[in-house]
């Protein structure tokens, strides 16, 4: 039944989905703007990244650089349009943003030729034979690369600028933090990270349809965030490996593991409110120094700081 | 007037008017606030205290005169008044974002506690330090010492941001609560807290909106000389709102009074103790013998 080739295909899925949910929590879980047209930049990523391969024959990674950029810059757009929109009227905002990407795809008509190569993107139809290109070791090896860089970004003051913004806007404005600089760089790097994702997305399933981005998708990714926990990379990981994992373990129920699944997601917020890791990450680079010290024998003990030890050394 | 006070004007508003639709929340407010002062602004309930404040950190915007710090117009309504007075003078209107006016050197606390609650304290601080450290986000990715000064920015900034947000904290006293979620803490460690925080950005300025609310007598006279104690430290220029007359008439070197949006008296804590005009506000008018108020 779990043959490698099914379990890469969900491994490699959980991969981009990752770096989707991982954008998505810079944005919603650190600088708390709620987001439902995710998916409309992972179509944004899809399309230009397959345009690129297929109409243009450029390299894999270049398409998904460009696809990234396009995307970004999308995101950058929008955000200047919508960042001084206040919480629900930023989501809604972003909703119907996602949701008219799709269906401009849906109903874009178009036709390249470069180089005697002939590409067609007809609508709804979508584009087929897109080049299998996303390995699990290449999807694998961007997702940790993303991971680390996100993770040392959100522990500097750009970072902690993006969570000032969540707690209270108004002390971080008056803590003289350009909450709008800082807004900005959030979405411009969900964007870009979507961006690539999408890219990945179709040069993994070898196809793209504009009903593969519905505002479903969008929800989902939100989701995941909030299940891991916001404000917490660790979270949005492991959150994302569940729930990329679980309708997959659910295929022996049939019919209801979409019930399941729901079912699984409110258990959960119930139980942890906070979601998985409650906004507490953890702490990698600490466990590797841990086991390093450990390897090499090294393992400083700090110099006792109370009184207590003080004592003890004089007697 | 003391030595620490020098002639140089920190902040000063010149008629400064803000109307919200047809009420006028602060109407023709004139003052001067020298460097190293302790400014006192006081008045009962709804007199426009916080607005002033709001209007002095661009969360409002003017609708009159002209608000001016350390030289630079970081505010300007519709009217301005010349020197001589009376002449109004139509200039451009200028409203600075809140978060310019703040770097400019300018920083305050809030009437209701305003906090990063789920964040430790440690980071409170820090979070409000970023002013200090100018690394781009590429160069938060490098978080070695070793390579060119380009390279290591973040490693050396951020040392030093965490060194300035150690001192800050032992200074307050709240030092041995870092690792606490800010919301955790006791409600007269997070008015410490948000005063630390405030500091953090290096203020010229510093505007307290009722330190002292909640606090009992102890408390309260441990903050005076909190208060006191960080002016001198950091040479600071205190604005004061509160509503505690033991705090505000033993700290302040001058008292503004505001009553209904409308200017009352302006004088040293001794000169405003006296003021007929302040106490009939405080305290209504004294009946006469044939019953008239």
């Amino acid at each position: 039944m779990f043959s490698w080739y099914y379990i890469e295909g969900i491994l490699i899925q959980s991969c981009y989905t990752m770096l989707i949910v991982l954008g998505l929590s810079i944005l919603t879980g650190y600088t708390g703007m709620f987001s439902f047209g995710h998916a409309g930049f992972v179509c944004i990523g899809a399309y230009v990244s397959v345009i690129c391969t297929m109409a243009f024959g450029l390299p894999y990674w270049v398409a998904l650089i460009v696809a990234g950029l396009v995307s970004m810059l999308l995101g950058a757009a929008l955000g200047k349009i919508t960042l001084n929109l206040k919480g629900d009227y930023f989501c809604i905002a972003t909703l119907g943003v996602g949701e008219a990407i799709r269906l401009i795809f849906n109903n874009l008509q178009l036709n390249i030729s470069v180089g005697g190569r002939s590409f067609t993107l007809d609508g709804a139809k979508g584009v087929p034979g897109v080049p299998l290109k996303t390995t699990f070791v290449f999807a694998l090896v961007v997702v940790v690369l993303f991971i680390t860089a996100t993770a040392f970004l959100m522990n500097s003051k750009h970072g902690r600028s993006m969570l000032a913004v969540r707690e209270d806007e108004l002390a971080a404005q008056m803590s003289g933090i350009n909450t709008f600089k800082s807004k900005m760089l959030a979405m411009c790097m969900s964007a870009l990270y979507a961006g690539i994702a999408g890219g990945m997305l179709a040069h993994y399933f070898g196809y793209v349809q504009p009903k593969m981005f519905m505002m479903a998708k969008s929800t989902e990714y939100t989701i995941m965030v909030i299940f891991g926990g916001m404000g917490s990379i660790t979270g949005s990981v492991l959150g994302t490996l569940l729930l990329c994992a679980l309708p997959e373990l659910l295929r022996a129920v049939g019919d209801w593991r979409l019930v399941f699944y729901g079912l699984a997601v409110i258990v959960i917020m119930i139980v942890r409110p906070k979601g998985l890791m409650g906004g507490k990450e953890l702490r990698v680079g600490y466990f590797i120094k841990w086991v390093f010290g450990k390897i090499t024998g090294k393992n400083r003990k700090l110099p006792p700081a109370d009184d207590g030890g003080k004592e003890a050394s004089a007697q | 007037m003391s030595e620490r006070i020098r002639e140089e004007v920190v902040l000063k508003l010149d008629h400064v008017t803000k109307r919200f639709g047809g009420l006028t929340a602060v109407g023709d407010v004139t003052f001067e606030i020298k460097k190293g002062e302790i400014y006192g602004l006081i008045g009962p309930n709804g007199a426009g205290k916080t607005t002033i404040f709001n209007l002095i950190t661009g969360v409002y915007a003017l609708t009159e005169g002209e608000i001016i710090f350390c030289g630079d117009t970081i505010g300007r309504g519709l009217i301005t008044y010349d020197a001589k007075g009376q002449k109004p003078e139509t200039k451009k209107v200028l409203q600075n974002k809140p978060y310019d006016i703040m770097s400019k050197g300018m920083a305050r606390t809030f009437q209701n506690i305003r906090l990063f609650k789920s964040e430790t304290v440690f980071n409170n601080v820090l979070t409000a330090c970023h002013a200090g450290a100018d690394y781009n986000i590429f160069q938060s990715l490098y978080r070695f010492k070793l390579g060119p000064a380009w390279l290591t920015k973040y490693a050396h900034q951020e040392e030093a941001l965490r060194q300035k947000t150690e001192d800050l904290l032992k200074i307050m006293g709240i030092w041995q609560f870092k690792d606490m979620l800010a919301v955790n803490l006791p409600y007269g460690q997070q008015r410490k807290l948000e005063i630390a925080r405030a500091l953090a950005t290096d203020p010229k300025l510093l505007l307290l909106d009722e330190p002292a609310a909640g606090m009992n007598p102890e408390e309260t006279i441990a903050l005076m000389k909190l208060i006191r104690e960080i002016r001198d430290r950091f040479d600071l220029t205190v604005l004061i709102i509160e509503h505690h007359m033991d705090l505000i008439m033993n700290v302040s070197d001058r008292i503004f009074v505001l009553n209904f949006g409308k200017p009352l008296a302006e004088g040293t804590p001794a000169e405003i103790q006296q003021n007929p005009e302040v106490i009939e506000a405080y305290l209504g008018k004294e009946e006469t013998e044939d019953g008239n108020a």
